[in-house]
């Protein structure tokens, strides 16, 4: 077995009976960046919590360091957690608290630290996503994207082994953009950590990551090194890669017929 | 006929279940909170920042209540107690009144209002946003971080808050029986010294204030804590937290009450 970080084994979750991942198998080899792509409500997002220890699977396991997640207790679930940063899809900054005191939540929690030594994390974090002059805005002050890069110095502020980034693109201009694609890559390198990258840009995606999974249908459809997919000839991946509209893909979430459905009039 | 009879205890059924069902999880969460109360008091600072929001923002619709609750209290007891000869009974008269009842009970019921609601919505957006998440998710404890702090806050300032509803009040019982209709002072204050008593009256009511203190903070806190994390999730929440203090507050007053009253 080759040293994986994090191994998903036979995973299955699903809401309220309804089945979202039907046997999942992947693992994440330390010191390389995976990208999970998949289709809107693929539950990519509810992957990455099934990493972190928020849901609990209806079957199989993940494991961490050789961990079962779902089976620790608070105390080994709060030691997992802290070697994970997470950026949050939608950046979930504490709006209670500045810019700078965001980055600092965490080192503030769990290291006790002087205060000077505080504001050099934070500032060497914040400088590294482009904000480091914007410490003092609160986040309502912040535009969309330099939220999310400031939650991006916030889940890195401890130097986590494991970063999960969940959509770290959406929202950002183009140069954010190879700024931010520029500064995974990079930050995985310098702190030897494993990087999980969650999104739907083909292109940034397939330029920084090592390995990447494409989910549908509950199950890795695909997966291989970007490469190696970019030549695939599988009709599905072949559509999702290069974005095309027609394909075995669907675009809708699963529903009845649509003629039927409009037909069928108020009472459906 | 049956059918729908047998619908309707079912319907009676499910939601007898999950009120019972939250009555557990409110009584589990209460725990949790106590537990991790010991984390949350190693960073006091937390704590007093929201003595800070809940007490001291507090302060001025609570006094201002008071003073008028007080002046009310002092013409309505005079009216009374002029019929038959005994005016100067009348800064007793005030002064039992709140010290017993108005000033825990009004002080709760617009404690929930201002400060019970605000607790709410602020915790019901935290969950809306992902913030708890993100806190469960660095390994720090929601509920040492979050609800710990403001549970502490709560219950320290109810009291305080009463002992202040009552000092006012008493204030503008004064103002409005002395100078405006002229009861002799010396009666005023001395029958008051005299029939006031530190244990049956002044400790109860802070018992009383306690209780309710831990009653209002707890049910915002839960109720913000458990909202749909959704808008209305919130907005229902944000209600629900001042009906059932309220409820809760009022119920517990008679039940304090018989009591102290009995031994
Ligand atoms: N708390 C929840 N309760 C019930 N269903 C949920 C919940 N969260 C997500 N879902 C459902 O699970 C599915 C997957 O959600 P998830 O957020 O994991 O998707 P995603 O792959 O991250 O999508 P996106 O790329 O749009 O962020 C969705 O269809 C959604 O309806
Ligand atoms: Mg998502």
């Amino acid at each position: 077995m080759a040293d994986n970080i994090v191994e998903i084994d036979n995973l299955s979750f699903g809401y309220k009976g309804r089945l979202l991942h039907k046997g999942i198998n992947m693992s994440f080899p330390r010191g390389k960046v995976i990208a999970i792509m998949g289709g809107s409500g693929s539950g990519k997002t509810t992957l990455l919590r099934l990493i972190g220890g928020q849901l609990v699977p209806t079957q199989g396991e993940v494991r961490v360091e050789g961990q079962v997640v779902h089976k620790q207790d608070r105390h080994g679930l709060f030691h997992l957690r802290r070697k994970m940063g997470m950026l949050f899809q939608f950046g979930a900054l504490f709006t209670d608290l500045s810019v700078y005191e965001n980055v600092a939540f965490p080192i503030r929690e769990h290291a006790d630290l002087p205060e000077s030594i505080i504001r050099d994390l934070v500032m060497m974090k914040l400088n590294a996503v482009g904000l480091r002059g914007a410490r003092n805005l609160m986040p309502t002050e912040l535009s969309g994207g330099m939220a999310r890069r400031v939650a991006l110095a916030r889940a890195i502020a401890l130097d986590p082994s494991i970063i999960m980034y969940d959509e770290p693109f959406t929202g950002l201009d183009p140069i954010s953009m190879s700024v931010t694609c520029n500064l995974i890559r990079s930050l995985n390198d310098a702190l030897g950590a494993t990087s999980i990258l969650v999104t739907h840009d083909v292109k940034e995606a397939f330029s920084i990551a090592d390995y990447v999974y494409i989910v549908a249908n509950g199950v890795v459809e695909a997966e291989g090194a970007p490469e190696e997919l970019r030549q695939s000839t599988l009709p599905f991946v072949h559509q999702f890669v290069h974005g095309e509209v027609d394909g075995p893909v669907p675009f809708h979430y699963s529903a009845p017929d649509y003629r039927r459905d409009m037909l069928r009039g108020q009472d459906a | 006929m049956l059918k729908r009879l047998a619908e309707v205890l079912r319907g009676m059924g499910h939601r007898i279940i999950d009120r019972i069902w939250r009555l557990g999880s409110g009584a589990r969460f209460f725990l949790y909170t106590l537990i991790y109360s010991g984390e949350s008091f190693r960073r006091i600072h937390l704590t007093i920042r929201e003595i800070y929001f809940t007490g001291v923002m507090s302060l001025l619709i609570i006094l201002v209540s008071a003073f008028f609750v007080g002046m009310v209290l002092a013409l309505q007891g005079y009216n009374t107690l002029q019929k038959y000869g005994s005016s100067e009974a009348i800064g007793v008269l005030v002064a039992l009144s709140l010290v017993r009842e108005l000033g825990p009970v009004v002080t709760a019921l617009l404690f929930a209002g201002r400060a019970g609601t605000a607790i709410t919505a602020e915790i019901g957006l935290m969950k809306t946003t992902e913030q708890l998440s993100a806190m469960e998710m660095m390994a720090v404890s929601p509920i040492a971080r979050v609800v710990a702090p403001r549970f502490w806050a709560g219950v320290v300032s109810m009291p305080l808050l009463a002992a202040l509803f009552s000092m006012v009040g008493v204030l503008g019982g004064y103002l409005v029986a002395v100078p405006v209709i002229g009861v002799d002072n010396g009666a005023f204050w001395s029958q008051m010294q005299a029939n006031v008593d530190f244990q049956a009256d002044i400790v109860n009511g802070v018992i009383k204030s306690v209780v309710f203190g831990v009653a209002c903070t707890m049910i915002a806190l839960f109720e913000g804590f458990d909202a749909p994390p959704t808008a209305e999730g919130v907005s229902r929440a944000t209600t629900r937290t001042v009906v059932n203090s309220s409820l809760a507050v009022l119920g517990l007053d008679f039940i304090l009450t018989s009591f102290m009253i009995v031994t």
